[in-house]
């Protein structure tokens, strides 16, 4: 009994004396997602790695020991911390060698549901993520009686260097929701043979697809690991309100996510708390989190239903009294088609050639062509009731083109969440004017699968440069036909939603096709980021930028900037 | 025989370039945040031809390529093996630089050597390649000969999707001599035209596609003539089995 008593206390120092240390392995695994098993990269022997647990106010010390054969990293997605801690190779240090234990050590300042990855090669997309939950010091603005992470992803068959060589090769490669002679003929019979020809021939005439809304299909979609057939549960009692986090993890792909029967109310958005909005669908951007809290009140089973943006793919779980107990998992929705409206400053009606590198400013040296294009940047105007389709109107939401088909509705015509939907619960800045604006034009070739920032690629760009004190307005102009999830590291990134200081403090933006977004930033982190697409290919394709923060109270950051520079040029 | 080890060598360079670079590739970009250097190996025939006069042909037409998005090394290669005769009735192979011009299209600048049963030639090789508005994917290309001997070459294709993995392939390939070469049977002007028609289905992702298909070959002019003189048909028809590789 002594003895039993001596080990439980033994335990609980052991415990206290570890509070705020940590150890993580970087391990080759195995992911077995029920539908194929694949070689990957984990953490202490499994992916996802385990969930980190931390506690607002206290120093954290977390030793990563990298067991593969190739350099790694850890980034702490969303995460406030010193630069040289936010583990970006090549930008906030020189990554992690193999056999080599690196030490991170920095203050929780924050509180709420993050994420950790590698940030080191497809190693994120291979399996090297895990979820951060930081609790608060105070009191949560809201009760709830259990929790869980619902940590989403996109597993795919292929390893992330294979997927991007492929799309280099033919970037329509893992697309197969193109339209067939089949869909030419459906679209005849409902909107007339001319108006079907004449949309074929624009779109065939700028080379792009309408169905060109997820660039990596073919994957599982998983959560906490496991695939809809593996089916991950979180048990409950009936009444309890529950509070699961969501984070997605996924490499490329945006879920819309629902519970059918159960209200989910929105509290946190990124790790900060939201003005509470109930809705009954939301859609979730790559890289980002949403707190939702919900009560079931029967003793049954729900399903969480997770389908990807582009409807090629879905992840499932349940909610339950008891395991084993599961309830229907609906059917994927129809797969949403682009419209003329998401091409935005892409094209107009006029068929002569469709060079986009002749916008202004364009500065891009994949893009040469400048023989007599007249194009601007700006969203064209468009009359989609001329080309036959009924779209969505998008008054109500400035998130997305005017007549994108990428408006999101909620499965039983209930509640989707939308941007405009987030207020801060409690603001972290005093509002106040941006000193300046800076315009990042968010660029690309599909076809060449080449992607940038202002038509120029992370190795042939100059660092964006920031000095310590300034709040910045960012304008993003996305010209593209893809959906940008942009991360800004070290830096919060506060949402113009048009709510002055009640703008939702977020990580990443989510910016849609041919839409303008415009974010603010409190420069108040010095040294070095990464700021970026956070879709793994898009990133690594050249949509990336280094910000050097210059100035502030820790200016050995501005002799060291200068040195790290001067390497990158080289390199 | 030493053609067979030309082509068989062609073939283990094939194979083995990828490994080398695949590393280089991978390891790179830990330390920059970006993937740079690529490469590829497509081939979107290699097929068996039965002519409508009994003969079979082996043949091929590929490519690998090795880069980056601003500059890439290709290597082309394309071969006719008539199996009763064997012999390369043609063995083509080409090392070029290829580099964007526009959004769509690339310029390439090279050398072509035909190594073929029968007398060779080496060119030098200026084209285009891209994707033309209404998705097709085209190729032009000029070759000078070492004898001076000026050569034109479209090839143009069409995917036309009944589902997204039963695809008809339509192509078209128009050679035009700007000068006469009596040696190798080219004639001024409209040499000839090779049109395809192939049905194809994505077997293993894109990887292994297998096709059945039917192959309209053609002459023209004096062309026509040199081929009439050596014994040959000016016109045939080929039904072909195959598969388009990717990987």
């Amino acid at each position: 009994m002594k003895v039993l008593a001596l080990f439980v206390l033994a335990c609980l120092l052991s415990w206290t004396a570890q509070a705020g240390e940590y150890n993580l392995t970087v391990d080759r695994v195995m992911i077995d997602t029920g539908e194929f098993t694949k070689s990957g990269i984990g953490y202490n022997g499994s992916s996802p790695g385990p969930v980190l647990r931390f506690k607002e106010g206290e120093d954290v010390t977390i030793h990563v020991t990298n067991n593969l054969d190739v350099s790694t990293s850890i980034h702490w997605h969303g995460l406030v911390l010193p630069f040289q801690m936010d583990g970006v190779p090549g930008i906030s240090f020189d990554g992690i060698e193999p056999g080599e234990t690196f030490t991170y050590r920095f203050p929780i300042v924050q509180n709420g549901t993050y994420w950790f990855h590698s940030h080191s090669g497809f190693q994120e997309p291979d399996g090297a993520y895990g979820a951060i939950i930081i609790e608060p010091e105070g009191r949560e603005p809201f009760r709830f009686d259990r929790e869980y992470v619902v940590q989403l992803t996109d597993k795919h068959p292929h390893s992330g260097d294979r997927i991007l060589r492929n799309l280099k090769m033919s970037a329509d490669y893992y697309n197969r929701q193109q339209q067939t002679v089949g869909d030419f003929f459906s679209d005849v019979a409902d909107q007339g043979f001319w108006s079907t020809l004449q949309d074929r021939l624009m779109w065939g005439d700028m080379r792009m697809m309408k169905a060109d809304i997820e660039d990596v299909q073919g994957f599982v979609g998983l959560i906490n690991g496991q695939s809809p057939e593996q089916n991950w549960t979180g048990l409950f009692e009936p009444g309890e309100r529950i509070r699961l986090r969501f984070i997605n993890s996924s490499a490329m792909t945006y879920f819309d996510v629902r519970i059918p029967g159960l209200e989910m109310t929105v509290v946190e958005a990124d790790g900060n708390y939201v003005q509470p909005v109930t809705v009954d669908e939301f859609r979730i951007g790559v890289a980002e989190t949403y707190d939702v809290i919900v009560r079931p009140r029967e003793d049954r089973a729900y399903t969480i239903f997770a389908e990807s943006m582009g409807r090629s793919g879905y992840a499932r779980g349940t909610l339950a009294t008891a395991a084993g107990m599961s309830a229907e998992v609906p059917e994927l929705r129809p797969a949403p088609l682009l419209t003329m409206a998401d091409m935005g400053g892409h094209s107009g009606m006029d068929h002569s050639g469709m060079d986009h590198g002749d916008m202004p400013g364009n500065d891009s040296s994949m893009t040469m062509d400048h023989s007599g294009m007249d194009m601007s940047g700006s969203t064209m105007v468009m009359d989609h009731a001329a080309m036959g389709h009924a779209m969505p109107e998008a008054d109500d939401n400035p998130f997305y083109a005017d007549g994108s088909g990428l408006i999101p509705e909620a499965a039983d015509g209930g509640r989707f969440l939308a941007y405009t939907d987030l207020r801060a619960q409690r603001p972290l800045y005093e509002e106040r004017e941006p000193t300046r604006e800076i315009e990042l034009r968010l660029t690309g070739n599909m076809e060449r699968y080449v992607w940038s920032i202002n038509g120029v690629k992370y190795e042939d760009a100059d660092p964006i440069r920031l000095q310590y004190g300034e709040r910045v307005r960012f304008k993003f102009v996305n010209e593209t036909m893809m959906t940008h999830p942009m991360h800004l590291h070290g830096m919060w990134s506060i949402l113009d939603v048009g709510q002055g200081k009640w703008n939702p403090i977020k990580h990443v933006i989510s910016v849609a096709p041919a839409t303008t977004v415009y974010m603010e930033t409190e420069v108040d982190a010095p040294g070095e980021w990464a700021f970026h697409c956070h879709l793994s290919y898009h990133a690594a394709s050249g949509m990336f930028r280094k910000v050097i923060v210059e100035g502030g109270p820790d200016s050995v950051a501005d002799g060291e900037a200068e040195a790290v520079d001067g390497q990158e040029g080289e390199a | 025989m030493i053609r067979h080890m030309v082509a068989t060598s062609w073939l283990a360079l094939l194979m083995a370039a990828p490994l080398a670079t695949a590393q280089a590739a991978g390891s790179e970009q830990e330390d920059t945040q970006s993937a740079r250097y690529f490469w590829g190996a497509q081939f979107e025939e290699v097929e068996y031809r039965y002519s409508d006069e009994d003969d079979t042909l082996f043949t091929w037409d590929g490519d690998l390529f090795y880069g980056r998005d601003e500059l890439k090394l290709r290597w082309l290669t394309k071969g006719e093996y008539e199996q009763e005769h064997d012999a390369y009735e043609q063995l083509e192979n080409q090392l070029l630089v290829q580099t964007p011009v526009s959004d769509f299209f690339d310029a390439k600048l090279g050398v072509r050597f035909d190594t073929p049963e029968g007398p060779d030639r080496t060119y030098g090789v200026l084209g285009v390649s891209g994707l033309a508005p209404l998705w097709f994917e085209v190729d032009a290309s000029l070759y000078l000969s070492d004898d001076g001997d000026a050569l034109a070459e479209l090839d143009a294709e069409y995917e036309l999707l009944f589902t997204n993995y039963l695809t008809l392939i339509a192509s078209l390939e128009v050679v035009y001599g700007i000068d006469e070469d009596e040696e190798i049977g080219v004639g001024r002007g409209l040499n000839s035209t090779e049109a395809g028609l192939r049905l194809s289905y994505d077997l293993w992702d894109r990887s292994f596609s297998p096709y059945l298909g039917v192959v309209h070959e053609n002459q023209y002019g004096d062309t026509a003539d040199f081929t009439r003189a050596s014994g040959g048909d000016r016109e045939q028809w080929f039904s072909v089995i195959g598969a388009k590789l990717m990987f």
